[in-house]
């Protein structure tokens, strides 16, 4: 049947979706049809999560259609969706850790008696069923509660399996799995398919999205860059697309003397997040560790600055073993550390910008135990000027300033400790170009003072562009320790994906 | 007892032969067990009712006096309203929020129920034993609308309709009370009266614990409540209406309330605007020590009831055994502690498990 003439089960036109500032989906169009497994790639932070959301009617887009079956829809909600027969596995398992395995793949929509009360015996059966097909061996009345990744992945497809969908999303379904477990996975991924179910299949890995998909639709910055059967595609093509823009000329990093060894972990190793992740930096030098989410890249960050405990290994500073768990002593040793979610966990967004400011040094800034305000005021002033604050007043809550500037609060925070090795995890998350620019010159420059800085990018631009090495995390593991003048998008992204460039040639 | 374990559920399937196969051939890494983590849920509602059972007996062989029939007639009638708070209170807690305002609202049923008598002195009982179910039902919903619609925690909005509710009682009571002489016999019979040596409230408590229990265990309402409690995101993202959900839960918390108030009214016959003052912290206290969990998604009603019959136990015991009344407060609080610490210790044994068989990397 010509594909044109039967309207798709699920389609997107120009899609937009913004959060605050910052322009999630631009315009993205897509096309689900029937009989097909469509695969979306592209780089983190591209809009793929946000797309899936919008498709399983968490997030309403702000412009654009939803067209199920060819008409306009608008799911207002995640059961409008689930009506209209699109299930989603997410990429984070959304189970129920204290129901049973099988309360988790029927819940809202258990099977029921005559009397409508739960038929528990159908339920289990239902679930073992599904679980057959999937050649899963799992006790259905166990609670999901201490299931291991790859097994709460197996209960949310079980979960999609038994609802029957036509319109099937996966987010990375596969990141955890196993091989043989994954390609289990695409044998019921491909009988579905030939029942006329509509895939649509988001992976970092290049070999299952060529081994398994009929069409592949890139995704950048938002947009939609292309749409092609997959035997018109090879591995190079799509990479090139994914990242497509010219990056040197954009982020600036000056060369600076490389002094010392400032930093040194050694085999460092935390089990199920990370392991045998070793590293050295000098002062006046910017790694970049660069990998997909979720590779543990800030795991390691926060276990060598002392927040997260680790299994095995040692953090040496200037020389000197740093203690394991003791955030104070890497604040003495001179480490800084500028989290992820500044929101969370680098501010207060209640308490004034001047308090936030001066955060990391109440006692320096106090006499005889008691702070003294007008010294707090003196030094986030300076430190304000100095990174070139834009704020009302200095006494405003933190939450009033745009995320640009929240950041240079944070940075501040931290820089007025005057660390010798500073620890940024994504430092330009949710900022504007304009300030984005000004934080990567103010790295430049603590760079070129004699700072030894970690960054955890998710952005290969920001990477390639800042970085002296960049160290290539996969799944926990350094899969690649790359020199500025090695490391490319292709390279940085093989290794993210774990795999070598002749492999997926 | 939420989890589907009944000899006839596993049995029908046959499930137990047809899988052990499997497990040979699949080649996945070994898995936690999940069998004994159910156990531990039924584990904790028999180490209540043995606890319960102990103290009853230790205390019966101290002093035989102890578990005469009228000991254990009053023993029955001092848990029956305990009890039925705290199933109304394990609804709450197991979406996780909390009702701290059921004190006030089972003494303005109980005053409103002692009233409606004084006022209209030929009424039917039923009829009176309704509109009391009826004022709490009232004050529960409110308490349920204004958590998911204002979207304030559930501590601090029943914190405040904790005392809103008590002021309404002092104003509507205005320093009156209503005395026994001024219910009908029949009314304050229903406090005395026996079916085969179970006095008819605690009858009721059983019936209301069955019902409630049944419901959460087997139908999709009574489940998604503790879907909602587990997980809120994924409650949503699994299409669960859980504002819906959490003001019924509210409601249906507010009407036990209410039972509780005319079943305190029936038994002593004298009811002024004070009546419940204090109690809902011995009701969270019974739930708590019954295995609900204040984190929500755990526990049953019937550990909740359970926990209410062993505090009630054993503040009836420890006088017996000449314990200093001041000792029995700080002999709850322990147990207490005790409860949750037991607990804790379960779920960071389940935690360390669940790292213990990392998926990746390492």
């Amino acid at each position: 049947m010509d594909p044109a003439e039967v309207p798709p089960p699920l389609a997107l036109v120009d899609v937009t979706k913004s959060f605050g500032s910052v322009r999630a989906l631009r315009g993205l169009s897509l096309e689900l049809r029937s009989g097909e497994i469509h695969a979306l790639v592209g780089e983190n932070g591209a809009g793929k999560s946000t797309l899936v959301k919008t498709i399983a009617g968490v997030h309403r887009p702000d412009g654009g259609q939803v067209l199920v079956d060819g008409s306009p829809t608008g799911f207002a909600a995640p059961v409008d969706a689930q009506r209209a027969g699109v299930a989603v596995i997410y990429q984070e398992p959304t189970l129920f850790p204290d129901l049973s395995v099988a309360e988790n793949i029927f819940v809202g929509r258990q099977p029921r008696t005559r009397l409508r009360t739960i038929d528990r015996a159908r339920m289990r059966r239902d679930t073992e069923e599904a679980f057959t097909r999937l050649g899963v061996d799992m006790d259905p009345d166990r609670p999901a509660r201490g299931l291991s990744i790859a097994d709460q992945q197996l209960v949310e497809i079980a979960k999609a399996l038994t609802r029957q969908a036509r319109v099937l999303v996966m987010d990375e379904p596969t990141a955890a799995l196993s091989g043989v477990e994954a390609e289990r996975l695409f044998t019921v991924a491909r009988t579905l398919r030939d029942s006329g179910a509509a895939l649509l299949f988001i992976s970092h890995r290049f070999d299952e999205v060529f081994a398994l998909c009929d069409r592949v639709t890139v995704v950048r910055d938002g947009a939609f860059v292309s749409c092609d059967p997959t035997s018109d595609l090879d591995v190079d093509t799509v990479v090139r697309r994914m990242v497509g823009r010219e990056v040197t000329s954009l982020y600036p990093k000056e060369d600076a003397e490389r002094g010392e060894v400032l930093l040194e972990v050694d085999g460092l190793t935390r089990h199920g997040v990370f392991a045998d992740v070793s590293m050295k930096v000098r002062a006046g030098e910017i790694v970049a560790l660069a990998g997909l989410v979720g590779a543990g890249r800030s795991e390691v960050i926060r276990a060598v600055f002392g927040v997260d405990r680790y299994d095995a290994g040692t953090v040496r500073v200037n020389g000197e073993t740093l203690p394991p768990g003791r955030p104070r002593a890497a604040m003495a040793a001179g480490i800084a550390l500028v989290p992820e979610d500044r929101r969370q966990q680098g501010l207060v967004m209640e308490s004034s910008i001047e308090r936030n400011a001066t955060a990391t040094r109440r006692w320096p800034l106090s006499r005889l135990g008691l702070l003294r305000p007008r010294a707090e005021r003196d030094s986030a002033r300076d430190w304000g000027e100095r990174l070139s604050l834009k704020f009302g007043r200095i006494t405003d809550p933190v939450s009033t300033l745009s995320g640009g500037n929240q950041q240079k609060v944070v940075l501040a925070k931290w820089l007025s400790t005057d660390p010798r090795v500073l620890f940024v995890d994504e430092p330009t998350r949710g900022i504007d170009v304009g300030t984005k620019a000004e934080v990567h010159r103010l790295l430049s420059t603590l760079a070129g003072r004699g700072l030894a800085i970690v960054m955890v990018s998710s952005e290969l631009p920001e990477v390639l562009g800042m970085a002296d090495r960049v160290l290539v995390m996969h799944e926990g593991r350094v899969t690649a320790e790359l020199d500025r003048d090695e490391a490319d998008e292709e390279s940085v992204m093989y290794a993210a994906t774990g795999q070598r460039p002749n492999e997926a040639a | 007892m939420n989890a589907p374990h009944t000899p006839q559920a596993s049995g029908a399937t046959g499930a137990d032969t047809s899988t052990a196969p499997e497990t040979s051939t699949a080649g996945a890494p070994p898995r936690p067990k999940g069998r004994s983590a159910r156990r531990q849920i039924q584990f904790r509602e028999l180490g209540v009712l043995l606890a319960v059972v102990i103290i009853l007996v230790a205390t019966w062989l101290y002093n035989p006096g102890f578990l005469s029939s009228q000991g254990v007639h009053d023993l029955f009638l001092g848990a029956t309203v305990l009890s039925v708070l705290a199933v109304g209170q394990a609804l709450v807690l197991i979406t996780r929020n909390v009702d701290l305002s059921v004190g006030s609202v089972m003494g303005l049923s109980a005053f409103g129920t002692g009233l409606l008598f004084v006022t209209f002195p030929g009424l039917p009982i039923p009829v009176a034993m309704l509109a009391g179910i009826g004022i709490g039902l009232v004050a529960g919903l409110v308490n349920g609308l204004l958590v998911t619609t204002v979207q304030v925690p559930a501590l601090v909005v029943t914190l405040g309709t904790l005392y809103a509710y008590r002021g309404l009682n002092h104003w509507w009571a205005g320093g009156e009370q209503v005395n026994a002489h001024d219910m009908p016999a029949s009314f304050l019979l229903l406090g005395s009266f026996s079916v085969l040596g179970v006095p008819l409230p605690a009858a009721i408590a059983i019936a209301v614990v069955a019902v409630v229990g049944f419901y959460l265990a087997r139908y999709r309402s009574g489940r998604e409540l503790y879907a909602i409690g587990s997980n809120a995101d994924a409650a949503r993202l699994s299409g669960i209406p859980a504002a819906r959900r959490v003001t019924l839960a509210f409601a249906a918390n507010g009407a036990l309330a209410g039972l509780a108030g005319v079943l305190f009214a029936a038994r002593y016959g004298t009811v002024d605007s004070t009546v419940g003052t204090g109690m809902e912290l011995q009701v969270v206290a019974a739930a708590v020590v019954g295995g609900v969990a204040i984190a929500g998604g755990v526990g049953t009603v019937y550990g909740a009831a359970l926990g209410a019959v062993l505090l009630t136990t054993i503040t009836a015991a420890l006088p017996i055994w000449q314990v200093n009344q001041f000792w029995q407060e700080a002999v709850v609080g322990a147990l207490i502690l005790a409860a949750i610490g037991l607990d804790r210790l379960l779920a960071l044994r389940t935690a360390r498990r669940l790292r213990g068989g990392g998926a990746r990397g390492a």
